[in-house]
């Protein structure tokens, strides 16, 4: 566990006299956080952090995870694929399993739920425990890490029976707010600079994993870090790499990923990317184990350029890992990746795998603007998408809702 | 509520100014606009700390400093409408030519009912490109320094966050009822000895200046008001 002091280091000494001075206000209180997934993924690797750093500034808070079977990750995957727009009509048996499976847990959780004052629950999964634990003293917040901007609304109209009675919600950007009858904050989530994934580590260690990887460090380096998804487009990468490489014949490419345990379609996914993958040589397909943020962090630092040519994205942490290590990023022109993705500054934003194959190359043959958009996406990552700044608006609006604090508050 | 007032305590006298920061806690009102008319519709009845907001609260969003509109609303009629004209258009409210919050909203929507009478076609957004109207709630943080005189101001100047100017200089001319920003309220209490200087800051535009620039403004003219021989 990293000391909070440490973050001054990046973040600065009054970023952590803020988180101080907001903790002071939550000492005392219960706070619990509940997903479905222990790790894989960015909100197992975001919990991962804040709550260990929110336990250092003598908050009581836990994290829980609920158990499902393999029909309640397929019903949820589901939920997951319609409400970020697919028009997926999920069958009432696995939406029976959905509620079983959370009343299950409510029978296991029910009484750390009920007494704890703050009670986050990430994303859909866990959302009907709410009204399964009746006893509750606390107040509930919905955080929603995924892109709702257009859900299939048969399936949102159901989730949201769920979470309209959440004293709040919060969605990493404004557009994905859909009407609900409480206040809905807008956090962007965050990486750690302190981690695994994102600590500086030297150039040795770099060359090593592309060694390992039998990847030619001399020559230029495009790289899509994510899981097997559709929506993270990973064939519509390959066929920009198609499109690069006729004018820059030793680029290589690097699709690497890890599974998540509630994402059953990720196997099937990884499989299609493989056959695309199979007649090119240097295209170099990584399936990583979940512990692999040490490989993640030098296969970033090695490459040219990043990218994460999503077509649906909740906020996409890989593009802000990939800018806390000087890289310009081509992303999708989708979700959180334009809160990112400053088209021009930190990289630039695209449409198709044309798009991203004209931006390769525009890239690879200015070295000049290369450099200066990492450098600019560098310092727009430590400004704005640190661990730091995340865990303060969570303090923040904690305190708005435990003090019903209307416009302002002022701490000493 | 230990820790907790609900205002911030004014300056009084000559007392130190004591130097505080901010952040803005963003919040959806769920309210959105995807063509013109909308737009308008919205501007009737938003609540009026969301048209604050747009003009001021954006300013510690995440975004770079030369942005190329200073309103979300003239950010959008050219980006979601591609309405250059509108853009301009809205583009030169400046929210300090007026006193009242409702005062500004009569005049957006003056400007885009104009527009709107001028087009043939209202304009529209693709759908992935509405306005959703935001507004926030501010967090005020003790940075524990102090401002003893004005004669640290140049050394002190510096040394402040954006987000603390932010605070000291434009949210203090909502919460100060005479409108004005927190060093010219402190120099006040000197008396004539800086009055000059507290005019000059009180003219400092902006509206039109980025965060820095205001910062740097504000380092100069202390540094040449105080210190006339080393400004250079």
């Amino acid at each position: 566990m990293i000391d909070l002091a440490h973050y001054a280091d990046v973040a600065g000494l009054d970023v952590i006299e803020h988180l101080r001075q907001l903790a002071a206000l939550l000492k005392g209180k219960r706070v619990i956080h509940v997903n479905s997934t222990q790790e894989g993924g960015g909100v197992a690797e975001i919990l991962e952090k804040l709550v260990p750093l929110m336990q250092q500034l003598g908050i009581d808070t836990a994290w829980e995870v609920i158990h499902g079977n393999e029909n309640f990750f397929m019903c949820t995957k589901s939920m997951h694929n319609a409400l970020q727009g697919n028009a997926i009509d999920i069958p009432k048996a696995l939406l029976n399993v959905y509620e079983e499976t959370n009343a299950h847990n409510a029978e296991r959780l029910r009484e750390k739920l009920e007494a704890a004052d703050i009670v986050f629950i990430h994303d859909p999964q866990p959302a009907p425990l709410f009204n399964l634990c009746p006893g509750k003293r606390g107040k509930w917040i919905w955080r929603c890490h995924i892109d709702i901007r257009h859900p299939h609304r048969p399936v949102w109209k159901y989730v949201r029976n769920f979470i309209k009675d959440y004293a709040a919600s919060i969605f990493s950007l404004v557009d994905f707010a859909q009407p609900l009858p409480h206040d809905i904050f807008v956090v962007p989530p965050s990486i750690d600079p302190l981690s695994e994934k994102n600590m500086d580590i030297d150039e040795n260690e770099v060359a090593s994993v592309y060694k390992e990887f039998g990847l030619d460090l001399k020559r230029p380096i495009i790289l899509q870090i994510s899981r097997f998804d559709r929506f993270k487009d990973p064939l519509g990468v390959i066929q920009a790499f198609q499109l690069a490489k006729k004018y820059i014949p030793s680029l290589q490419l690097v699709l690497a990923g890890g599974g998540a345990s509630d994402d059953p379609e990720g196997e099937i996914v990884l499989g299609e990317v493989r056959v695309a993958a199979a007649d090119h040589s240097d295209i170099h397909v990584l399936a990583l184990p979940p512990n692999a943020d040490r490989t993640i962090n030098a296969l970033q630092r090695g490459a040219d350029i990043v990218l994460q040519k999503s077509l649906r994205e909740g906020f996409g942490l890989t593009v802000t890992e990939a800018m806390w290590k000087g890289k310009p990023v081509i992303g999708g022109d989708t979700g959180g990746i334009r809160l990112q993705v400053i088209d021009h500054h930190t990289g630039f934003l695209v449409n198709s795998p044309e798009g991203a194959a004209l931006r390769i190359r525009y890239l690879l043959s200015h070295r000049d603007r290369l450099e200066a958009m990492g450098e600019k996406a560098r310092e727009f990552a430590r400004d704005n998408f640190l661990i730091t700044r995340h865990l303060r608006d969570y303090l923040a609006l904690m305190v708005v809702l435990v003090y019903n604090v209307e416009e302002r508050i002022e701490l000493s | 509520m230990r820790g907790l007032v609900s205002r911030a305590k004014k300056t009084q006298g000559s007392l130190p100014l004591l130097v505080k920061d901010c952040a803005l806690i963003t919040i959806a009102t769920g309210i959105r606009a995807q063509n013109l008319r909308e737009l308008r519709d919205r501007l009737e009845t938003i609540h009026p700390s969301s048209i604050y907001y747009h003009f001021w609260g954006r300013r510690l969003a995440p975004s770079f400093d030369q942005p190329e509109f200073n309103n979300d609303f003239a950010a959008w009629a050219r980006h979601g409408l591609h309405d250059s004209v509108l853009a301009e258009r809205l583009a030169v409210v400046d929210p300090t030519d007026f006193s009242t919050i409702e005062a500004l909203r009569q005049e957006l929507i003056e400007v885009i009912e104009e527009r709107l009478y001028e087009s043939a076609l209202v304009p529209w957004a693709r759908t992935d490109h509405q306005f959703y109207f935001k507004r926030s709630k501010i967090v005020v943080f003790d940075t524990k320094h102090h401002i003893t005189e004005p004669m640290v101001l140049p050394q002190m100047l510096p040394t402040l966050s954006l987000s603390s100017i932010f605070y000291h200089f434009i949210d203090a001319r909502r919460r100060a009822p005479e409108g004005i920003d927190d060093f010219s309220a402190w120099l006040d209490a000197y008396g004539e000895k800086y009055a000059s200087l507290r005019d000059e800051i009180g003219s400092i535009d902006l509206y039109f200046s980025t965060m820095p620039e205001i910062r740097e403004r504000l380092v100069h003219l202390c540094t040449h008001h105080l210190f006339p021989r080393q400004d250079v």
